[in-house]
């Protein structure tokens, strides 16, 4: 409030009196902790075929069951040897733990990132048209209502048993069920901006009501969106992992921290590495991006960022 | 801590609240250093003080440093505020919080927000009295009973036990008042208390804060940008600006002779009752023209009943090149429905409506949109009309190249236009949240003449404007109007603005048109009562400096 006055003195404001977003996303501290571990498991993720020192899917029957930090000759598929340490032991069928693990990790980043993309943009398009169009609304909300009453891990499960385990068909069964959610969202969010004033002076100047969409309801509904976003992501992650836990996601070999945690959970009481590395990653990495969506919101929402500064 | 601090000298002192050099800091990030900067007032019993300025003079900070509830970053420095006597400043936060009812009764702008919409009304108030004294329930329901029919509300029983959503905002803010006033505190602090209300329910709470604080011997701080309610309540005038205390003194020496420029420049800006002399106008086709037209909103229930709700039943309207007509009324009665069918951003319901030559009350949008850029609207609330994301420049030639201007020509056309509502071309590259909410007006008006319009619609284009601001804005107005001979259609719930700005007026009440005719006619002799109630109502302020 107190800006107002000294403002209208002014032909125009010299500087204004908040720091520019990105000043205020960086001083954030939960924004950037989760930042340095988010972009660190980035990191890992794309390095991992020059980290990871044999194959993830390489079985060596010499080397089953390997206490972690044990060193030891693999035989690779072409029949050469390499010399390697275990960091994390190995498994049951003699696979590097380190090499799954940090292969895992880009199995579960790609997952949470391609989920959190695939229902915002279906949700977002769904819910645009929901809340703009008001004769869309009540036959595709009657869907979404629908959609909302199957559970999500069942249609999963449903999806992969007819399609197959192939990473595309889990994404998109981890998507559909987020897709109502955000459709919820945006509709709310569009039903309340277009009764602001600018949006009716856009239509007032004749502007069509897809540009009104693009141009004005869409750039003022990202910050909710970004939000949401990361909350599906690390939903997304924690899916994955269950569904490849319950042999219902991807192929036991491939290596997804889920996979590993299976394999691992028959012989957990004498050899709990390979439960314990893989929830090491996937703990912090959903913790992550949780505190990233919390710092978020309270860096970008208006009604958190304005409290207590008036 | 003991009630009194030091009692031989506060006994003696009359006065209920003494504030002296009272400042407070705003946080460092802030434009400027200081919230309030050294206030000084004495308010003695029985007596009114008016806290008058503009929006960020600090006036609320005032009221709420003395209730101890500024908002974190907010510090008081120096000075202090003695309530009968006791510094508030060094009072320990228990004190404060039995003195906030007991020694000090607030009243706020919006009732609605003040109360809770999920508790009934008595229970609200009763709160009170639980939380201060040691009543039993029959004692206190008797109380409350008893306060409410001294607000006088309607059949107290009943308001007892409704919820606040099924009152009116008179009725709520009574409410409030009787939440502020049943402890008899000896200091009434009330903010914008009619600023959210209609004239003539403006006038009976005015009148019934004036009753109460008169029979219970207290005082009070009012705080309100109306220079008319100033004239006709205060016995004490503090003006603020930027947080600093401009003038303080009797109601009649700061209105009729203030010693401030400020103060002068303040009284000078209210727009005056009286309308000016009519200005002749050569008759020409109208421009915009409504026949009777309609709305009625239709709702279900949900056993599937139909609920029609008539928003406008049949209003007719016209209005001709260079014309200024007003549309008059209190909230509710269809004088924005009105203005948003005149625009087709709502579709009427029935009845005609022409732009020119051309009907257009059921065209279907894909063909109305040729004919759009004829009538433009500017919105009240400038914080909400420009679209944030967008540079200035961006929406001021939105219209301009939906009708196919190119690249260089909306360049240009958005220059020309930032220069005519005189603001510098490089706020074409800002965005709005860098603007004050005048220039943010100047911006939508911009953006409205961008597609050369031949009727331009003002939905309370001045209403949330400072008196300083509304006056300049007023005369943009007019100046665009002299120059694109644009027919205006000005809705206002202000009288004083229609009174100066608008040729014709229209009175409009539960979505008709009760009275119409050249403004000064219509002041000077209302034809219908209801018009007449409106015209009495509004404070008797007339802007009547010594020299």
């Amino acid at each position: 409030m107190s800006t107002v006055a000294g403002r209208q003195e002014s032909p125009m404001p010299g500087t204004p009196v908040k720091p520019s977003t990105f000043k205020r996303l960086r001083r954030n501290r939960s924004i950037l902790a989760s930042a340095i571990v988010l972009a660190f498991l980035a990191m890992i993720a794309a390095a991992a075929p020059w980290l990871a020192p044999v194959p993830p899917e390489l079985m060596d029957s010499a080397h089953i069951h390997r206490a972690a930090g044990h060193a030891g000759a693999v035989t690779l598929a072409d029949g050469s040897q390499v010399h390697t340490t275990f960091w994390m032991g190995t498994d049951g069928l003699g696979r590097d733990l380190f090499s799954r693990v940090v292969h895992g990790a880009r199995i579960s980043l790609v997952v949470g990132l391609c989920c959190a993309l695939v229902a915002l943009v279906f949700g977002t398009a769904l819910g645009m048209l929901a809340g703009y169009f008001r004769s869309v609304d009540v036959v595709l909300m009657r869907v979404i209502d629908g959609l909302m009453a199957i559970p999500g891990i069942l249609l999963a499960i449903a999806l992969v048993a007819a399609l197959g385990p192939k990473l595309v068909v889990v994404i998109v069964a981890i998507s559909i069920p987020e897709v109502p959610r955000v459709t919820r969202l945006v509709r709310s969010l569009v039903l309340t901006l277009r009764e602001e004033p600018f949006v009716e002076a856009a239509r007032a100047l004749a502007t069509s009501p897809l540009t009104i969409l693009m141009r004005h309801i869409l750039p003022n509904s990202i910050t909710p969106l970004l939000i949401q976003g990361t909350f599906i992501a690390a939903a997304a992650i924690i899916t994955e992992a269950a569904l490849s836990f319950l042999g219902l996601g991807l192929p036991p070999e491939v290596p997804t921290w889920g996979n590993v945690m299976a394999e691992g959970r028959v012989a957990f009481s004498e050899y709990p590495g390979a439960v314990l590395f893989p929830a090491m990653l996937l703990f912090p990495t959903v913790l992550a991006i949780n505190l990233l969506g919390d710092g978020l919101r309270d860096v970008l929402d208006p009604k958190f960022a304005r409290r207590g500064m008036q | 801590m003991s009630t009194r601090l030091t009692a031989s000298d506060s006994t003696r002192d009359d006065a209920i609240l003494r504030i002296s050099d009272l400042s407070v800091a705003l946080p460092q990030s802030a434009d400027r250093q200081w919230a309030l900067q050294g206030v000084n007032l004495t308010l003695l019993a029985g007596q009114t003080l008016c806290v008058v300025g503009e929006s960020g003079s600090g006036k609320s900070v005032l009221a709420t440093t003395i209730m101890r509830l500024l908002p974190r970053g907010l510090k008081p420095m120096a000075g202090s505020i003695h309530l009968q006597g006791e510094n508030l400043l060094q009072a320990t936060e228990s004190r404060m919080r039995q003195l906030r009812g007991e020694g000090i009764g607030m009243v706020f702008q919006e009732p609605m927000t003040a109360l809770n919409p999920v508790l009934r009304c008595g229970h609200q108030v009763e709160e009170l009295l639980r939380q201060h004294t040691s009543w039993s329930a029959t004692e206190r329901k008797a109380r409350v009973l008893e306060v409410f029919s001294k607000v006088r509300l309607p059949e107290p029983e009943r308001i007892y036990t409704s919820y606040p959503h099924q009152l009116s905002g008179g009725q709520r803010q009574r409410i409030v008042i009787a939440m502020a006033v049943i402890l008899k505190p000896r200091l009434l602090i009330c903010d914008e208390p009619t600023t959210a209300l209609d004239v003539t329910t403006q006038k009976e709470i005015l009148r019934l804060i004036d009753e109460l604080h008169r029979e219970q011997g207290s005082a009070v701080l009012f705080i309100t940008h109306d220079m008319g309610v100033v004239s006709e309540i205060a016995d004490q005038v503090l003006v603020m600006r930027n947080g600093e205390q401009v003038e303080f003194g009797p109601r009649d020496a700061v209105l009729k002779s203030p010693q401030q420029d400020y103060t002068r420049r303040l009284l000078e800006s209210v727009p005056s009752m009286k309308p000016p002399r009519p200005r002749h106008l050569p008759h020409q086709p109208a421009t915009l023209r409504a026949e009777r037209l309609q709305k009625t909103y239709i709702s279900h229930n949900w056993r599937g009943q139909k609920r029609e709700m008539l928003a406008l039943r049949g209003a007719t309207l016209e209005v001709q090149p260079g014309e200024t007509l007003g549309i008059v009324g209190e909230s509710g009665c269809g004088k924005s429905t009105l203005a948003r069918c005149c625009v087709r951003l709502i579709d009427p319901t029935g009845g005609e409506l022409l732009w020119g030559d051309t009907k257009v009350d059921a065209m279907p949008e894909h063909q109305l949109r040729r004919h759009r850029n004829a009538v433009q609207i500017v919105f009240q609330d400038p914080n909400r009309s420009l679209n944030p994301r967008l540079t200035v420049g961006q929406s001021i030639v939105e219209g301009a190249r939906n009708f196919g201007a190119s690249e260089a020509e909306a360049t240009s056309l958005a220059q020309e236009l930032i220069r005519k509502v005189r603001l510098p071309v490089a706020a074409l590259d800002r965005y709005p949240n860098e603007f004050s909410g005048g220039q943010r007006q100047r911006i939508a008006i911009a953006r409205a003449l961008a597609c050369k319009p031949r009727v331009l619609v003002a939905d309370e284009a001045v209403s949330a404007l400072d008196v300083s601001v509304q006056a300049e804005i007023m005369s943009l107005l007019r100046e665009v109007q002299a120059e694109h001979e644009l027919a205006l259609l000005f809705i206002t719930h202000d009288l004083r603005v229609a009174a100066q700005l608008c040729d014709r007026v229209m009175v409009m009440r539960h979505g008709q048109v009760i009275e119409e005719g050249l403004t000064a006619d219509v002041y000077a002799r209302p034809q219908d009562p209801y018009t007449r109630e409106l015209l009495t109502a509004a404070p008797r302020f007339e802007p009547s400096l010594e020299a």
